[in-house]
Parts: C-alpha cells; sequence; structure tokens
C-alpha cells in the first residue's frame, strides 16, 4: 500500500461559517437581531392569519373540546375508560398505548440488535451468516409493509376463538390475541410484595459487601447462592404465613369471545414483532461498528490476560463501544417510538389512531389537535434523549474520559 | 395514512393563513378549469375507480353533474380519494372544492368543522353484517363479539351508543381506511363488520365469497349521506346544493339523458323555466341558462343516476325505499324550480 500525502485541511467550514454572518463586532449582531425578528414576525403572521381565516369560516377553534364526550370505545386501554370518557381521557389511553409499545419494542430491539451484532462479529461462520442474513433483509424493506406482514401472517395463521390453541385450559391462542389468566391480588399479596423487594434489597447488600471484601482483602465470596436462597426463600416465608399473594382468574369461552383474563391484543403483537425486529437490525450494525472501533490491541490485552471471549467482550470492549454506540442508538429508539405511529394501518390505538385520527375527525379541529400531537412526540423524544445523555455522561464519567 | 392527515394539516395551515377570504369557490374553480372533487378510496356503487380507471358511482356522478353545469364538461374534475378521518381537513384546507364523500349529515358536523351539507343524495343507516356460519339472526345477539369498523364515522360512535344501550359488551377494532377494516373482517379477527347498510353491500362485492356473509336486518341509526362545501361561500354552497335538486327535479318532470334534447324544446311554462328557455334562473346561480340540460346530458336524472350505480341496473341491487320520490313512497324531494 502506498502512503499518500497528507492533505491540507479544508478551508471550506471557516468559509462558510464567515457566510453564515459569523462576523465579528456590531455587524453580525445586527444581523443575526434582524433574522430573529424576522422568523418572530413570519410566526405571528401565521398564527394571527390562522385564527382570522377560522374565524370567518366559523370553523369552532380552542381546546375547549377536550371536555366532550368522546363517545367511541378503544381496544385496548392501561387505564380504565369508558365511551362516555371526555377527549383528554382518550388522549390518555392513546399516549400510554404509544409508550407501551414503545418501551417493549426498545427492550427488544436492544437485545435483538446485541445478540445479532455479536453473532455477526463471531468466528462462528454460519452464525455469522444468518445474522449478516437477518440484517440485510430486515432494514431494507419498508417498514409498514412489515408491520402488515406480520399482522396479516399472524391473523392468517391463528384459528377463531372457537377453535383456540389452548394450553392447560387457561391460555388460549386465537386471532382475538393470546388470552392468559388474569392474576388477582388477595390478603396475602402486600406481605408477598414486601418480602420480595427485601430480598432484592438484601440481595443487593450482600454482593456489595462480596465487592468489598473482593478488593480489600482478595477474598472471593460466592454471593449467588445465598442470594437465590433470599430471594426465592422470603417470599415463599410469606405465602407460607399469610396465605397466597394472589389467585387466577382463568378465562372461559363465553359466546364469541374469552371472558375474564387478560388479553395481549394481536394489533400490539404484531406491531412490537415488526417495530423490534426493524429498529434491531439497524442497532445490530450501530453495535458491530462499535465494537470494531475499539481497538484490537484491546482485545488482545485482555485475552493475554487469560480472560475468557465473552468476559473481554463485556468488561473491556463494549463499555469502550459504548461511547459510540449511544448517540447513532439513540437515534434508533426515537425512531422507533416515531414508527410505532403506523399503528394506525393495523387498528393498534395508539396516539395517531385515536386522538389525531378519531378525535380529529369527529372534532375537525385539526390545527390543535395535530399541534397537541407534535408536541407530545417531541416531549417524548426529547425525554429519551435526555435519558441517553446522562447515561452517556455517567459512562464518559466512569471511564475518566 | 397518517402522512396524508399531517400534509393535509400543514396545507391547511398554510391555506389558512395564505388565502385572504375562502370565498369565491366558483370563480377558483373556472380559474383552475378544473373541479376538485373529494370522494372515498374506493366504494362500489358510490365512488370507486373502475378497471380502466375512470371514477363511478353516485357520489362520483354529483361531482360529475357539477362540473358539467360549470364547464359543460363532466370530465374536468380531480377525483381527490380520502379516507374518513382525513376527509373534513382536506375540505377545510381548500384542497377540495366539495366533498362528496358518502359523509353522514349530522349536526355538529355541520356547525363545528367550518363546513355545510348541501342535501342528501342517499338515505342510508348503519347495519351489521356476519358469517353465516356463526347463525347469528339479529345484531341482539352480538354481546361479546369483536367489531371492526373505520375509524372516524358516525358509525364508530353508533356502534358504541347501540352496545352500550342493550347492555352488551363488544371489542372494537378501528382502522384507518374502510379497506383494512374489510380485510382484517375477513381474515377473521371480529366477528363483525359494521358500516352504512349500502356500504355493507358494497363491500360484500369485495369479499372471496360474498354468499358466505349476511347483512343482520337491524338498521340502527339514521345516515342521511350529503354532499358537503365549506362554510363562507354561499353561492357555491347553491350551486352545489341546486345541482342534486336539478337531478331530482330532472326524474320527477321524466327527463332523461335520452330525451333531455326533446323535452328542452317543450312549451310547458315549467319545462322552459328549466330549461331556461323562459327566464334566467341559470344565471342567478353564478352558471348558464341550460344548466339542469347540461347535469341532465352528462349524468341523467337522480333516478338514472341511482339504478346505474347502486340500484336495479348495478351489481348492488338496492331498492330505491327511502331513496325513490316523494310522490313513489320515498323522501327524495327537491324544492321547485322558479
Amino acid at each position: 500500500m502506498a502512503i499518500e500525502p497528507r492533505k491540507p485541511p479544508s478551508q471550506l467550514l471557516p468559509k462558510l461559517q464567515r457566510a453564515l454572518g459569523g462576523r465579528a463586532g456590531w455587524s453580525g449582531f445586527v444581523l443575526q437581531l434582524l433574522f430573529v425578528a424576522a422568523l418572530a414576525w413570519i410566526s405571528y403572521e401565521i398564527v394571527a392569519n390562522a385564527r382570522a381565516n377560522l374565524q370567518a369560516q366559523r370553523i369552532t377553534a380552542g381546546f375547549g373540546f377536550l371536555a366532550n364526550n368522546a363517545g367511541f370505545d378503544v381496544s385496548q386501554s392501561l387505564i380504565p375508560y369508558a365511551g362516555s370518557d371526555p377527549y383528554t381521557r382518550v388522549f390518555l389511553v392513546g399516549l400510554l398505548n404509544t409508550l407501551l409499545v414503545s418501551v417493549i419494542g426498545i427492550f427488544f430491539a436492544t437485545l435483538i440488535g446485541f445478540i445479532v451484532a455479536l453473532g455477526r462479529l463471531s468466528p462462528n461462520w454460519l452464525l455469522s451468516r444468518i445474522s449478516g442474513g437477518y440484517v440485510e433483509l430486515i432494514r431494507n424493506l419498508p417498514v409498514l409493509f412489515q408491520i402488515l406482514f406480520w399482522y396479516l401472517a399472524v391473523l392468517a395463521a391463528l384459528p377463531n376463538p372457537r377453535q383456540s390453541i389452548s394450553i392447560f385450559d387457561s391460555f388460549f391462542l386465537s386471532n382475538r390475541g393470546l388470552v392468559i389468566p388474569k392474576p388477582i391480588g388477595t390478603a396475602g399479596f402486600e406481605p408477598f410484595v414486601v418480602a420480595v423487594l427485601a430480598a432484592i434489597v438484601a440481595a443487593i447488600a450482600l454482593s456489595r459487601y462480596a465487592r468489598q471484601q473482593l478488593f480489600q482483602s482478595g477474598r472471593v465470596i460466592k454471593v449467588w447462592p445465598y442470594a437465590l436462597g433470599l430471594v426465592i426463600g422470603l417470599p415463599l416465608l410469606s405465602a407460607l404465613i399469610f396465605g397466597a399473594p394472589v389467585s387466577f382468574e382463568v378465562p372461559t369461552l363465553k359466546g364469541f369471545n374469552f371472558a375474564g383474563g387478560s388479553r395481549v391484543i394481536p394489533e400490539f403483537v404484531a406491531l412490537t414483532l415488526a417495530l423490534s425486529t426493524y429498529t434491531a437490525s439497524f442497532i445490530a450494525e450501530i453495535v458491530r461498528a462499535g465494537i470494531l472501533s475499539v481497538h484490537k490491541g484491546q482485545m488482545e490485552a485482555g485475552s493475554s490476560l487469560g480472560l475468557q471471549r465473552g468476559s473481554v467482550l463485556r468488561l473491556i470492549v463494549i463499555p469502550q463501544a459504548m461511547r459510540v454506540i449511544l448517540p447513532p442508538l439513540t437515534n434508533q429508539y426515537l425512531n422507533l417510538t416515531k414508527n410505532s405511529s403506523l399503528a394506525v394501518a393495523i387498528g393498534y390505538p395508539d396516539l395517531v389512531s385515536v386522538f389525531a385520527g378519531t378525535t380529529l375527525s369527529q372534532t375537525g379541529q385539526a390545527i390543535e389537535i395535530i399541534g397537541i400531537t407534535m408536541g407530545v412526540y417531541l416531549l417524548i423524544s426529547l425525554v429519551t434523549s435526555a435519558i441517553m445523555s446522562f447515561y452517556g455522561w455517567r459512562i464518559s464519567r466512569s471511564m475518566g474520559g | 395514512m397518517k402522512r396524508v392527515s399531517l400534509v393535509v394539516t400543514l396545507a391547511l395551515a398554510a391555506g389558512l393563513s395564505a388565502q385572504a377570504a375562502s370565498a369565491q369557490t366558483l370563480k377558483t374553480v373556472k380559474d383552475r378549469g378544473m373541479l376538485s372533487c373529494g370522494v372515498s378510496q374506493g366504494l362500489p356503487g358510490f365512488s370507486s375507480p373502475d378497471d380502466k380507471g375512470n371514477w363511478t358511482g353516485l357520489d362520483v356522478d354529483v361531482c360529475r353533474a357539477i362540473a358539467a353545469a360549470v364547464f359543460n364538461d363532466a370530465t374536468k374534475i380531480k377525483f381527490v380519494p380520502l379516507s374518513a378521518k382525513d376527509r373534513f381537513t382536506a375540505l377545510q384546507s381548500g384542497e377540495i372544492d366539495v366533498l362528496s364523500r358518502n359523509t353522514t349529515w349530522t349536526l355538529s358536523r355541520d356547525t363545528s368543522l367550518g363546513a355545510n351539507f348541501t342535501g342528501v343524495t342517499y338515505y342510508d343507516g348503519q347495519g351489521f353484517m356476519v358469517k353465516k356460519a356463526l347463525k347469528v339472526n339479529s345484531a341482539l345477539e352480538l354481546n361479546s363479539a369483536s367489531v371492526c369498523v373505520q375509524q372516524g364515522t358516525t358509525t364508530e360512535q353508533n356502534l358504541a351508543d347501540y352496545f352500550k344501550g342493550n347492555n352488551m359488551k363488544y371489542e372494537v377494532i378501528a382502522f384507518g381506511t374502510n379497506d383494512e377494516a374489510v380485510k382484517a373482517y375477513e381474515s377473521g379477527r371480529c366477528d363483525v363488520f359494521t358500516t352504512d347498510v349500502s356500504g355493507l353491500y358494497a363491500d360484500r362485492l369485495k369479499l372471496a365469497n360474498p354468499a358466505d356473509h349476511v347483512v343482520l336486518p337491524e338498521v340502527i341509526s339514521k345516515e342521511p349521506l350529503g354532499p358537503m362545501v365549506r362554510h363562507g361561500d354561499d353561492q357555491w354552497f347553491d350551486i352545489v346544493k341546486w345541482t342534486l335538486f336539478a337531478m331530482v327535479t330532472a326524474e320527477e318532470l321524466g327527463i332523461t339523458q335520452k330525451n333531455v334534447d326533446e323535452m328542452a324544446k317543450s312549451d310547458k311554462p315549467e319545462m322552459k323555466r328549466v330549461f331556461g328557455t323562459d327566464g334566467n334562473l341559470g344565471e342567478q346561480l353564478g352558471l348558464t341558462k341550460d344548466w339542469v340540460a347540461r347535469i341532465v346530458k352528462a349524468v341523467g336524472n337522480y333516478g338514472e343516476a341511482f339504478d346505474r350505480n347502486v340500484g336495479a341496473g348495478s351489481k348492488l341491487g338496492i331498492a330505491r325505499g327511502l331513496n325513490a320520490l316523494w310522490n313513489k313512497g320515498g323522501i327524495q324531494y327537491a324544492p321547485p324550480i322558479r
């Protein structure tokens, strides 16, 4: 390989900065002030004009509609909801459904993404080819198409409720979704929760103590048998004393559908599946790039210390790779959340579907509703980035860089 | 779908801020040389494209009649297919001049949307369709059923009222477009599909085995379907309103697509007023004197349009019922043209 002479650094950036008004002194300041004033004036004009025209056309404006009754029902709601509730409640139902699918989607996307990335980097030929094939197939197909595929494929494969696949006569899988027994808290529920929490706290304290011992005296204490004993033993003890924490409401087929039990609707399954596998294909490439960005010497140094490949990855490579991975990973999380608005195509009642869809159509107040919806997505995205930035800050602090 | 509504909304914001006044739709249409008409995304009998891409249907014929009255050319139309939840925004934003898309006339829609209904092209009611294999004979047997519906419709609200009123439980799955709802019903996701009865018959034709599905006898609501125009332009409101009245009047007077030229020569005073050989009623509307003749030549009278699209002469084969003329047992009635 020939060594090329180094090119002189480009002058483009400073030129661009100068052209865009990065001037020193008064002229620069005045230019910027004028620009801001022009922006403010344009925004004011848009708002004032829109308001005047709304009035001229006698289109109802304002946020009064939020207190009106919605008058329609929703298939999945995390909070109690009836058609007689106001639009604010509908908004909340949709928002929670959006958050639910986003959080679960992000969890699985990250999990699958890391597994596929490690698979692609694996020395195992078959594993790395399968992982590579997964990435190339999934990330190159439109996500809406994948959502429809999962929805229609899942539906076509499943039987109707009367012929549903049942496991122990308490789990039922049909084209109405998965119906499972619903746990209902009984008298022993609260002591049980307390016991679980106490066990977890004790286990954490124990592992801290063991770590301290390791660093101070080099004594290795095997913690996990004690921790496991605590986590299983304490709640069991509580159940023996206070009685079982929950009883199960077993679903039964009544008429067209199952009564009792909890149900996961197929729309939710299809959407989560499509979004997490799709986003995972991008995350896999980001993680792979991150890992490859860590110098090979680090891995070799780890191996020469006698660490296993898994330990090298976990303790040395991934923590360093995280700094590279985190910013694009945040982008993918934001994309997943925003893509969840494609839910409307398969009838999953997310924010866009029930609020920017049905509510908008019923009230006709497009500007207000689209405004609120955009604001909410913006807020979700900003909070997500803030959390990720905080995480990134902690990583870089713990690595001292 | 979501993209569409967002684009439409942005257009609305931009349109509302740019448009000085919403009036003068007629002038806008003439300057453009084209009527922009909002229709459904495909509902056989009312508005759907045929295999050559030509839009046909009763709602489409209303658009064609307006274009004929304005341009004397029923082809000068841009059809804009809209989902139920996007239709009003498209009208508000000025993207379409008239919404002729099986839309139910209700008080809240007439007042708060910034638009007006101009009349009733079809008197409909909401019904239910189920698979024959379920052996259901009445909507009252539908307790605990799953129901597929298109979101943003009066249907969605009536459904909630009906099941609540009859103390029945149900699960609703609302889809962005009608086709998605029908597809989910066909795949077995829902036991029931609900929309206006005319729509049920139309959608049943799209299913793989139409004979396996049955429309239940209950009609649970009043659904008068009609065209809509924006508030604030009374002239345009009158033109759209009287285009439909002209079609109904033509049926009443026995003027058809075939005999229109002969009838135009009639000496009867009523005929003379209708054809504009006496007086200038058409010009008062902002149209030409021969506006009725133009409309009937293009699409025929109301009865002809009905038969061709949804009635005896069509695949749907729906009886006239309420949509017969007022003097033939129905309630279609037009004020006099004079």
